[in-house]
């Protein structure tokens, strides 16, 4: 079955430096320089702690299946996932290169860059 | 200061379209608002607050009033908190009321996505480009059934959650509607009926999932002055609660939603608990979002929700809690995708006693509605009311 093509993110002047990394096939992780935790998604000022000191670090690529959903109702199925970083942060997702029937909650996966339409590939995980 | 008796509903109406292609949104609006009015025994003359969320064409207040020609005004309020946004309008209403910014307040929900040829459930939006979490969600394909799904797989995951115990929400949705003859889905159906329906997004099945029809509500909340002047029996709003749930910067437990925290304020201000009350209605956009919500408002643990709703306990006259007694979402109507109204218009029945004397409560003296807006898998506003028979 054919992938589900996936439509380009749209890049706001807040997410550019993540998409600028992913362009270069280098998946970041927002983490606050102040209070010295990782977030999802993306931003310039840190959730818990309100500082605006984000360095885009580098991420393990490491990451657990927390829910999922295979979607049927589609032209063709993908499946959409919450995966819990090593970092920390849980993030939305895809999962793909993978057998939709034998997905699980706390699988370990690993994450690759997916093309898009138009724009910069995104983060997907598959199979660890 | 608390909303406790300063505000009764004196007006609710429903209306009987589920299929509107030749009105318009506000023609329905109006006609829900007139209908409303009607029930009340009061005139748009009578009118001082008006209350409108999401659904109202263009900017809400401004065009729904000139629309309507309400010329008494002091008080307006467009709170848009998604479909359970009419829920917490009523709370506001109460709040307005007691505060004395108006003395009868008219809320309204109408639209039509069926008309409009709308998959809502099944279709990745893009709904507002600013949004800061846009370019994070709508590359995956996220949309509203595969949200709500996720929770379910996670509550499954974590509590041992069935299909099967799901399903017994839809079944017990469908004794209800098969009284209503406006419902859309009037036909009984079985457990093995709902986990045979196709899937939708793993673990939804096509009828763990809500219908898309038009249609409308409105309701007509006043001084308690007013209300005993009146002759319809007498519904008092006695506590409310809202709040919003969302996932915290990735830190967040889908099995758990802002009920906990909507519902606890509500029961605080009422004064009451769970086991009081005698009826509810609960926002069912998919059997999960009833199963967590009756956990989260404390009607069973944390996890139990499965075998709470399983062997029909949420029917009328054979269960412990009987709830949506119209057929609610899954079976009777969801107008705009929106469905707070029509929760707390099916209370306001039950509490009155005129609901289907099929489903009717015997002595329902006290009623919850409570609703989830937006996406229950990503941020949600939740709110709670609280009414009493007077």
């Amino acid at each position: 079955m054919a992938a589900r093509p996936i439509p380009a993110p749209i890049v706001t002047v807040e997410s550019e430096p993540f998409w600028n990394a992913a362009r270069e096939r280098r998946f970041v992780v927002p983490t606050c320089a102040a209070c010295g935790k990782a977030h999802w998604y993306p931003r310039a000022m840190c959730p818990f702690c309100g500082t605006e000191k984000i360095e885009w670090r580098a991420a393990s690529g490491a990451g657990t299946i927390y829910s999922f959903s295979v979607m049927r109702r589609a032209k063709e199925r993908y499946a959409i996932a919450y995966v819990t970083l090593a970092e920390g942060p849980t993030m939305l997702t895809n999962i793909v290169d993978c057998d939709f029937d034998t997905l699980r909650i706390g699988q370990s996966v690993r994450a690759v860059f997916g093309e898009t339409t138009d724009g910069p590939p995104v983060p997907l995980f598959r199979p660890a | 200061m608390t909303i406790k008796g300063k505000a009764y509903i004196a007006g609710a109406f429903e209306h009987p379209t589920r299929h509107a292609p030749d009105k318009s949104v506000a023609q329905l609006h109006a006609e829900v608002a007139l209908g409303a009015l009607a029930d009340a025994g009061l005139t748009r003359d009578d009118v001082d607050g008006y209350f409108c969320a999401g659904d109202a064409p263009g900017p809400g207040p401004a065009t729904m009033a000139e629309y309507l020609n309400l010329t008494k005004l002091r008080h307006v309020d467009s709170t848009e908190l998604g479909g359970t946004s009419y829920v917490a309008l009523a709370g506001h209403a109460a709040a307005a009321i007691a505060l004395g910014k108006c003395d009868v307040a008219l809320i309204t929900l109408a639209g039509r996505p069926r008309s409009e040829g709308m998959a809502t459930g099944t279709t990745p939006r893009l709904r507002d480009p600013n949004q800061p979490e846009a370019g994070f969600e709508f590359p995956y394909g996220l949309t509203t059934a595969n949200g709500y799904a996720m929770c379910a797989m996670r509550h499954m995951h974590q509590y041992g959650t069935t299909s099967e115990q799901l399903a017994w929400i839809k079944v017990a949705a469908s004794h209800h509607a098969q009284h209503n003859p406006n419902a859309m889905l009037p036909d009984v159906v079985t457990v093995a009926d709902v986990v045979a329906s196709p899937l939708i997004a793993d673990p939804l099945h096509r009828l763990d999932c809500c219908v898309i029809s038009d249609g409308g509500g409105a309701l007509v909340i006043v001084r308690p002055e007013i209300a005993k002047s009146l002759r319809r029996p007498g519904v008092k709003i006695v506590g409310a609660g809202e709040t919003v749930k969302h996932l915290a910067g990735g830190t967040f437990d889908l099995t758990t939603s802002g009920a906990a925290r909507s519902g606890a304020a509500a029961f605080a201000e009422a004064g009451v608990k769970p086991t009081d009350i005698k009826y509810v209605s609960i926002y069912d956009s998919f059997t999960i979002t009833v199963l967590i919500q009756l956990e989260d408002l404390g009607f069973c643990a944390k996890g139990a929700g499965g075998k709470f709703v399983s062997d029909g306990n949420l029917i009328s006259g054979a269960g412990k809690l009987p709830f949506n007694t119209d057929g609610g979402g899954l079976c009777n109507n969801h107008p705009a995708n929106r469905g707070g109204m029509t929760k707390v218009i099916e209370a306001v029945r039950q509490l009155r006693g005129e609901a289907h004397p099929a489903v009717q409560v015997k002595n329902c003296d006290l009623a919850l509605a409570q609703g989830t807006g937006m996406q229950l898998g990503t941020r949600h506003c939740s709110s709670t009311l609280i009414m009493e028979r007077e």
